[in-house]
């Protein structure tokens, strides 16, 4: 899963060439209601305008800040929000055109794994009930059939039959997350969103979790969609990675090349004020402090999104929005200067 | 810039939770030096005792439940633990600042920030208020907040997490202490907001020589600005090092283990190892190594006997019974 040397005729890290989901210019705006009518006075834009396509069998890591829209992005891209624009399509499904009983039938086979592996199960329910709901709600197996796949799940998220019948309360953060884990691939998913899967989790217990996602990936070709603030994780997990800021896509390239020739100034900072666990290394990197803070997604600054904080901007990123190009081979950038 | 004479030395220091499922020992015998100027790096998971150690110094546990049974806190000749709780008042943010995870529980919401600056310079030095104004406006200033005359008037929900950690930093700093305990100052922050406050905890202790303790969780956060590193588990610091000598060649198995299951950002392609198991229950006062369930060198001595933190040469102390470099058990005679 790793890129090739740069010779490869297309440097491609993807193990197939057809997206399995295509996201096309997708917006989600949220109303900020006020006056005494309660009317619309403006608009929270979460994601403001976003493509980007996800292969069979790859992982598209997205990063980005609190406030970036990564984890809209994933919930609307399941039809867990409502789209404001634009149109994510599933294994040639448009998704943003279907509801009811015809999305729902399309529903086991794209999953979700959360971030708070406390909040996201059910206290009351036992391990068996809650890995066991997908299984019943679409109607995939029942009696001995549905305990045998329990059991099995169990087994291939690493943990053991004898947990089926307790209650979420008496695992730890890293055996909740592997129930989460069992529960998204109870129905043979083709594909799952990773939002923020290990920020909850312990460090020592945060590899465990990624190996386990990694290795299921292998045994049952799963596609994930990984978001994470953690740029450390995503250069491991990802093969592609797409870096988001106020609900735009900066720059979107295969992760070695992003992570080793970032081009948009925004990935340049972001990466250099990540830390790395060396202090030979930590001593002579170059950091870029960024200044100011990320402004709010109700009023996005005119132009460039990251012209207020970018150290290259000129007159021309308040004023024009930089175009969507492709620099290199499926390395793609939004600024005017990145070349 | 260091002297040998410690300006923080704790002992043999324990604490305990009398909590509804019984005994809980958060913090185990621990002791370590601080000295003037110097940046020490306490990593360490949840629950490895890491703040109620430090919160434990300054006796701001919740007593009861919290009970610190043995101990020594020594600050320029006094024991924290013992003095009488007017003196330590003196002491807390006067001497010994102290930033909080989370800036926003820990600022008053109905108090502006200029009077949350203001209040320790109030308690601690004694100004005239104009002084005073002007000390509070030099320090949001040293802190990087941009106009800072106009912030001064701010509430805390009128700043954003990096502008309150500024803040926080600024009440700590108020009064110039020796010693400055920041407890994950970071954590709650974005990548780029946390690149700005290290650097500028890092220019500041640059500029007023104030010891620094840096509690996290992150071992890459304190690999560019400590020099000395401890790392704590189950309550007990199983290993403490020069920064360079514990991520070049760490001793303890679990210090391996934490490093080994850390991605880097600047490569790719290592496999992760992950550390089978999870962290301890702190509801039995260690017997043996509280690391021994998951570690991979434990033999039977590691079972049966917990390994005191010794001093293996000069730069280092470790806590374990096996010799990972030569791969046989330490002190085997």
């Amino acid at each position: 899963m790793t890129t090739e040397g740069a010779a490869a005729p297309i440097a491609s890290p993807r193990p197939y060439e057809e997206p399995l989901v295509s996201v096309r210019d997708l917006k989600k705006h949220f109303p900020i209601l006020g006056g005494f009518f309660r009317r619309q006075v403006g608009a929270v834009k979460a994601v403001d305008g976003v493509t980007f396509d996800i292969f069979y069998g790859e992982t598209l890591g997205l990063v980005g800040e609190s406030g970036s829209g990564k984890s809209t992005i994933g919930r609307v891209m399941l039809q867990l929000d409502d789209a404001t624009e634009g149109t994510v399509t599933f294994d040639g499904i448009e998704l943003t055109a279907i509801k009811g009983e015809q999305l729902r039938r399309i529903r086991p086979r794209m999953q979700m794994v959360f971030q708070d592996p406390h909040a996201s199960l059910n206290p009351r329910m036992t391990v068996a009930s809650i890995i066991g709901e997908p299984l019943k709600e679409h109607r995939a197996a029942k009696g001995s059939a549905r305990k045998e796949r329990i059991e099995e799940l169990l087994e291939l998220v690493g943990l053991e039959p004898g947990h089926a019948n307790r209650y979420p309360h008496e695992f730890s953060g890293g055996q909740r997350q592997r129930i989460g884990i069992a529960r998204a691939i109870a129905l043979n998913p083709d594909f799952i969103i990773c939002d923020e899967p290990i920020a909850a989790l312990d460090v020592s217990i945060q590899s465990q979790i990624v190996n386990l996602l990694q290795q299921l990936q292998a045994e049952l070709g799963l596609t994930y969609l990984f978001i994470s603030h953690d740029l450390s994780m995503v250069r491991h997990i990802a093969d592609r990675v797409a870096v988001l800021y106020l609900g735009k896509i900066m720059e979107l390239a295969p992760g070695e090349d992003l992570y080793e020739d970032p081009k948009h100034p925004y990935t340049r900072a972001l990466l250099s004020a990540v830390p790395v666990p060396d202090p030979k290394v930590e001593a002579t990197r170059e950091r870029i402090i960024l200044e100011g803070d990320i402004p709010s997604p109700a009023h996005p600054p005119p132009g460039c999104p990251f012209n207020t904080r970018c150290p290259m901007a000129e007159a021309r990123c308040s004023a024009e929005v930089p175009a969507w190009r492709e620099l290199a081979s499926s390395h793609w950038v939004a600024c005017h200067f990145a070349e | 810039m260091m002297s040998s004479q410690p300006v923080l030395r704790v002992s043999d220091l324990t604490t305990q939770f009398d909590t509804q499922d019984g005994v809980v020992h958060a913090v185990n015998s621990v002791s370590f030096d601080l000295r003037p100027g110097e940046f020490l790096g306490v990593v360490g998971e949840s629950g490895s005792g890491k703040s109620v150690t430090m919160m434990s110094l300054l006796r701001l546990i919740p007593m009861p439940p919290g009970e610190i049974v043995t101990g020594e806190a020594e600050y320029d000749g006094v024991d924290l633990l013992q003095i009488d709780i007017d003196e330590l008042r003196e002491i807390r943010g006067g001497k010994i600042g102290f930033i909080f995870q989370d800036p926003m529980t820990s600022l008053n919401p109905v108090l502006t920030v200029g009077y949350q600056i203001e209040e320790s310079l109030r308690i601690h030095q004694d100004l005239p208020a104009e002084q005073r104004k002007a000390r509070a406006l030099e320090l949001l200033d040293l802190v990087g907040i941009p106009s800072p005359e106009q912030r001064l008037k701010s509430y805390p929900h009128e700043l954003s997490g990096g502008m309150r950690q500024r803040v926080m930093i600024a009440v700590a700093l108020a009064c110039s202490p020796k010693v400055l305990i920041a407890d994950e100052p970071t954590t709650a922050l974005d990548v780029t907001i946390q690149a700005q406050i290290i650097e500028l905890v890092k220019d500041l202790r640059e500029t007023l020589n104030t010891a620094v303790i840096w509690i996290t969780h992150d071992l890459g956060v304190v690999a560019g600005v400590a020099d000395r590193v401890v790392v704590m588990y189950g309550g007990q610091i199983v290993e403490e090092a020069t920064v360079d000598h514990l991520y070049e060649a760490p001793q303890h198995p679990y210090t391996m283990g934490l490093l080994g299951s850390l991605p880097r950002l600047d490569q790719k392609g290592m496999d992760l190892v992950s550390i089978p198991g999870s962290p301890p229950s702190l509801l039995k006062p260690p017997q043996a190594c509280t690391f021994a369930p998951r570690c991979p060198y434990a033999f039977e001595r590691c079972h049966s006997e917990n390994p005191p933190l010794t001093a293996i040469d000069e730069t280092r102390k470790l806590a374990c019974w096996w010799d990972v470099e030569n791969e046989r058990p330490r002190y085997d005679d």
